[in-house]
């Protein structure tokens, strides 16, 4: 397995510690004119979300992770289980809710996703960053209000619920933002 | 911008304001040192001499075809600081000098580290560790006016911070200081020597204390990490000093050691601990050492990282935002 000395250490490096896979989030070169180098890093677990804090000294290593991010496609839900296609070899994979994570919320059949692949095995996935989504049950809209800073929850068709204008109303197609989870705008079709 | 990810490389990374300010504190500084007597100087960049210490990497140059003047089984290297040069001039007779120039070092890179970065240094004949500090102060307030620099020893800082006496704590200590301060560091600190957990709570735990408030001189190092400052007292203690301003370490300063024998065990020393890192062995004789054997004069030396004071002179957070082309551009 390939490895990275701390002159190779950056923002963005994927490394493995302990069996685990991490993502360097953040890397400072730390030195005191007259002493050893230091690299205080923040490393992300990819599987676990947690945030690692660690000082390694110069010359130090680290393993590199086989990670690699591919095109998936969601193809459908089963209960607790998402299924999703590698778009360029069309090899299905099966992803459980604590995988799939905040996505659910967003995913529609057919929709292209990218996929994180650690020893071939997935570990999380991401929808785009805008996603258009029914509305499929919320409170009658309030007539004649156009304001934004109105608002009121409203379910949309994966399931999930979200923060909408109050002026929007049942069947509407709405974008959202699936980084923050916030209303965009409305579409009309 | 991140390095390497940008078309827009040949670009300069400090805008204009700030290299006229960069001009006015060049300007600034040879004024300061033309008002005290200081004679601006100017020795070799590329030696055949090198600063031979356990943590800095100089930089090889190949000649291919030139060995004129240098001893042909020599490699050259570019400086890490100019100190051999000018204490040669001390040693031949120099009173007070100074000199901006350039020095290099390998693999320091971050946003307070540049490759290839600007040095103040000056010597002075006679001065004693409490006047090359006032010096230093003086320096400062003319660069940065934040007032003159407050003074305080490393034992204090240390105790202040840390918790421990750094002369005395052993590394067990230590270690357990930098947990109960939640430094995590990595499995390989497993055989770190006491110099390397001073130098890790130094940075980590100290550093960022220092000269929050007014600027700050500390003094009196271990005497592991005296490099070219004398050692005197029980326990032996380095008469070397540094500056702090808002964390950020700005100047190294010694009572220079005049004892040949003494550096050329250092020397020696350095490379042994170099080597069991797996560095490059260094060489240990220098002309330096041969200028020593001649005599050189009682004195205090202190380098000022030139960038540094750009940086925080201009409110700026890394040395890219004051300089014409980092290391990445270069």
């Amino acid at each position: 397995m390939a490895s990275y000395s701390t002159s190779d250490f950056r923002k963005g490096l994927k490394v493995q510690i302990d069996g685990d896979p991490y993502l360097m989030v953040e890397c400072n070169f730390v030195k005191p004119g007259k002493g050893n180098a230091l690299y205080k890093c923040k490393l992300r677990n990819l599987l676990r979300g947690t945030i690692l804090d660690r000082t390694y000294k110069g010359g130090d290593s680290l393993e590199a992770a086989d990670v690699t991010e591919i095109g998936a496609q969601y193809l459908y839900g089963q209960q607790d289980t998402f299924v999703f296609m590698d778009k360029s070899s069309f090899e299905q994979y099966e992803l459980t809710k604590d995988q799939v994570d905040e996505a659910w919320k967003y995913l529609k059949e057919g929709m292209d996703c990218q996929m994180v692949l650690f020893n071939n095995n997935p570990i999380s996935v991401t929808p785009p960053n805008h996603v258009v989504l029914k509305v499929e049950y919320c409170e009658p809209a309030v007539r004649g209000n156009t304001a934004t800073n109105l608002t009121k929850p409203v379910t949309l068709e994966t399931g999930a619920e979200i923060t909408c204008p109050a002026f929007i109303e049942l069947g509407e197609m709405i974008k959202v933002d699936t980084r923050t989870g916030e209303y965009l705008e409305r579409v009309r079709s | 911008m991140e390095p390497g990810d940008s078309s827009d490389d040949c670009l300069p990374t400090a805008d204009w304001a700030r290299l006229r300010l960069r001009a006015d504190l060049l300007a600034r500084t040879r004024s300061f040192f033309e008002k005290r007597g200081f004679l601006e100087v100017e020795t070799p960049l590329l030696s055949a001499d090198v600063v031979v210490d356990r943590y800095l990497e100089p930089i090889a140059v190949s000649t291919p075809d030139d060995h004129s003047g240098v001893r042909p089984d020599r490699t050259l290297w570019l400086q890490t600081s100019p100190e051999f040069g000018m204490k040669r001039l001390m040693a031949a007779g120099g009173e007070a000098i100074y000199q901006i120039t350039r020095a290099f070092r390998g693999g320091e890179v971050g946003p307070l580290h540049n490759r290839e970065f600007t040095i103040v240094e000056w010597y002075r004949r006679g001065h004693t560790m409490a006047e090359g500090m006032q010096c230093l102060s003086d320096l400062s307030e003319a660069l940065l006016q934040r007032g003159p620099a407050e003074q305080t020893s490393y034992a204090e800082v240390f105790e202040a911070h840390v918790g421990v006496c750094p002369h005395r704590a052993t590394t067990l200590q230590l270690r357990e200081a930098a947990a109960r301060h939640g430094v995590h560091v990595s499995d390989s600190f497993g055989d770190a020597d006491r110099d390397n957990w001073l130098n890790v709570l130094l940075a980590q735990v100290v550093e960022p204390h220092l000269g929050a408030v007014r600027p700050t001189i500390v003094h009196g190092y271990p005497a592991s990490q005296a490099a070219l400052a004398q050692v005197t007292g029980d326990p032996p203690i380095a008469e070397r000093f540094e500056l702090y301003v808002r964390g950020i370490e700005l100047a190294n300063g010694y009572h220079e050691l005049t004892d040949a024998a003494v550096l050329r065990e250092r020397n020696r020393l350095a490379n042994q601990q170099r080597v069991a890192e797996g560095k490059r062995q260094l060489p240990e004789e220098s002309r330096l050492l041969a200028a020593m054997e001649r005599g050189l004069p009682d004195c205090t030396g202190v380098a000022l990282g030139f960038d540094r004071v750009v940086m925080l002179a201009a409110g700026a957070k890394r040395l890219s935002d004051i300089m014409a082309f980092p290391s990445d551009r270069a």
